[in-house]
């Protein structure tokens, strides 16, 4: 029973990962296999059925070398792509974590209401804050540039809301303590709250991560100049007919992300849950 | 003493609250503001524009699709979740490891990636299709027939499970072992220690878990924009393409109206989220 169970979980955890099994397969292969097994989906018209295969026939880093070599295109999106993510990021851990630390360590009157806006904001999917977002970068000049993707993302709420859930979690104990010792704020911030919370911090980056590496809807609305889109917009429109290249860009834009996954997993999954439990 | 200590409080959350202002919160407000006048002219118009997005029929059309999604995706994935966890719980550690990452990878891959899967998988004659025709089943036209709701619910599932699966760990774990070992020395299978006890130990995680779900069902749409455009297939128009679409036509006052609409319902479940979160404590 026990190994009929594993075994069934096993099966439907390859489904899961599948798609990077594909890409990896499809990015690997020469250029007539792929259009071999593809083409009923290339082109229409042709009869028959798309088919694939667990291993290439004759494994070729052909794609690759025309992605990364033959096409400059591909490295300005990608350029972009880390410009907007590492902007968000930097700009998320000089302004959230201070706030973060201010609401978990702090009291003062309306703090709960503002907290609350907080998670609100948080919450709220992109849609509804689309109109005015537009607004206010339009006002601030700062549509269709990479700066108006990015200073919206610093101010996001929700590396605040993971942060506070860490910094929470410190022992006022300590902080009295090193006060009564006669260390000011700023230093129990620096000397305690940031090696003390830095699992939380680190949660905040993977998910922060994953999120602005994956960002399409902001771009896509607010970035007209296609120099300046990152790769998720730039992606589905490769040519179907440049099969290989497509597969190989997609590969190079999922490395980034799986390895940070895979860096970071543990932080990500207490990130998650932190989201959920109150400890 | 204490207040000195308060205002240095402030000083901390002073920068992101006010780029928090500047970003978010005060155009949400002129976007409120924005949904009682009308988009030419700017003449006061109560209710009109909240009258014109009920009567629309795309509104109509894509908020029915959105509550449908909701209401098929979030249970399956829920109910879903919750058995992979508690399998998943039964096992060795390594293995279990092991499985929780290979669930979890999908949030990890961009949606762009996926799209090439998507094209080759629910085309017409695309992979899904050659496998439903190895197995003498019928072919189904996933893009352009009513099919295409499944092709979000699958999309759906394969990147929500892990994150779910994640939160019902979280909450297996902190049932205490004893109470399934004193109900074992009574004599109880394994059937009813799930029943008896796993499930009202588990019972507020549920309703986190659920609101969580459906906060993170909004970014369906990458999924469903990148692989079917603008229009995609009726089943498949979501809300989130209706705002794409009247942003793309400056339709402020219908936007703004329907902006107000869909907040007030996320704000209302996110009060009910937080009343659960100090129901824990």
């Amino acid at each position: 029973m026990k190994k009929i169970t594993a075994f069934l979980l096993t099966l439907l955890a390859l489904v899961f990962v599948f798609p990077v099994l594909f890409l990896a397969v499809g990015s690997l292969m020469g250029k007539n296999e792929l259009t071999d097994l593809l083409l009923p989906v290339l082109k229409t018209g042709s009869t028959g059925y798309a088919s694939w295969k667990l291993f290439p026939e004759y494994p070729t880093l052909r794609s690759y070398v025309e992605v990364l070599l033959d096409s400059p295109e591909f490295f300005v999106m990608f350029w972009n792509s880390v410009k907007i993510t590492l902007g968000a990021l930097a700009g998320e851990l000089l302004v959230g974590m201070p706030a973060a630390w201010g609401f978990a360590k702090f009291d003062f009157p309306g703090k709960k209401g503002l907290f609350t806006l907080y998670i609100a904001l948080m919450m709220m999917p992109f849609q509804v804050m689309l109109l005015g977002n537009y607004l206010v970068l339009d006002d601030l000049r700062l549509l269709d540039s990479l700066l108006g993707i990015i200073l919206p993302a610093v101010f996001s709420t929700f590396p605040v809301f993971i942060m506070y859930r860490f910094f929470e979690g410190i022992p006022l104990a300590l902080l009295e303590a090193a006060r009564l010792d006669g260390a000011g704020e700023l230093r129990l911030f620096f000397m305690i709250a940031i090696p003390l919370g830095s699992p939380g911090v680190i949660s905040a980056m993977v998910l922060g991560f994953l999120e602005y590496w994956n960002l399409i809807e902001q771009p896509m609305v607010f970035l007209k100049t296609k120099e300046l889109w990152p790769l998720s917009l730039y992606l589905p429109n490769i040519d179907m007919d440049h099969a290989g290249t497509a597969f190989a860009a997609s590969m190079v834009a999922l490395i980034p992300a799986v390895l940070v996954f895979f860096a970071g997993q543990d932080y990500l999954e207490q990130g998650i849950v932190s989201t959920a439990v109150k400890e | 003493m204490k207040r000195k200590r308060a205002f240095k409080g402030i000083l901390f959350i002073l920068p992101s609250f006010a780029g928090v202002c500047l970003f978010w919160l005060l155009p949400y407000m002129d976007v409120i503001r924005r949904s009682f006048f009308s988009a030419v002219g700017g003449t006061f118009t109560g209710l009109k524009n909240y009258e014109t997005v009920f009567a629309n029929q795309a509104f109509l059309l894509a908020g029915e699709n959105t509550i449908r999604f909701f209401g098929t995706c979030i249970p399956l994935l829920v109910l879903l979740s919750l058995i992979t966890a508690v399998l998943i719980n039964g096992l060795k550690e390594m293995h279990r490891q092991l499985l929780k990452t290979a669930f979890l990878l999908p949030m990890a891959i961009p949606v762009a990636s996926v799209v090439l899967l998507w094209r080759a998988l629910f085309n017409g004659q695309g992979i899904l299709n050659h496998l439903l025709f190895m197995l003498s089943l019928k072919n189904v036209d996933w893009m352009n027939t009513g099919a295409s709701f499944g092709v979000l619910v699958i999309s759906y599932i394969w990147r929500n499970l892990g994150y779910d699966i994640v939160l019902w760990l979280a909450g297996l774990s902190a049932i205490p072992e004893s109470l399934y070992e004193a109900a074992h020395v009574d004599g109880a299978g394994t059937w009813k220690c799930f029943t008896c006890i796993t499930m009202p130990n588990l019972l507020p995680s549920l309703f986190t878990i659920v609101v969580l779900s459906l906060l993170n069902g909004f970014k369906v749409y990458r999924e469903a924009y990148l692989a079917a455009g603008d229009y995609p297939q009726e089943k498949m128009y979501l809300l989130q393409h209706l705002f794409n679409n009247w942003y793309r036509d400056l339709a402020i006052d219908k936007m703004s109206a329907a902006a107000v609409i869909t907040g007030l319902v996320i704000m209302a479940l996110i009060l009910l989220l937080q009343r659960a979160w100090e129901g824990d404590a």
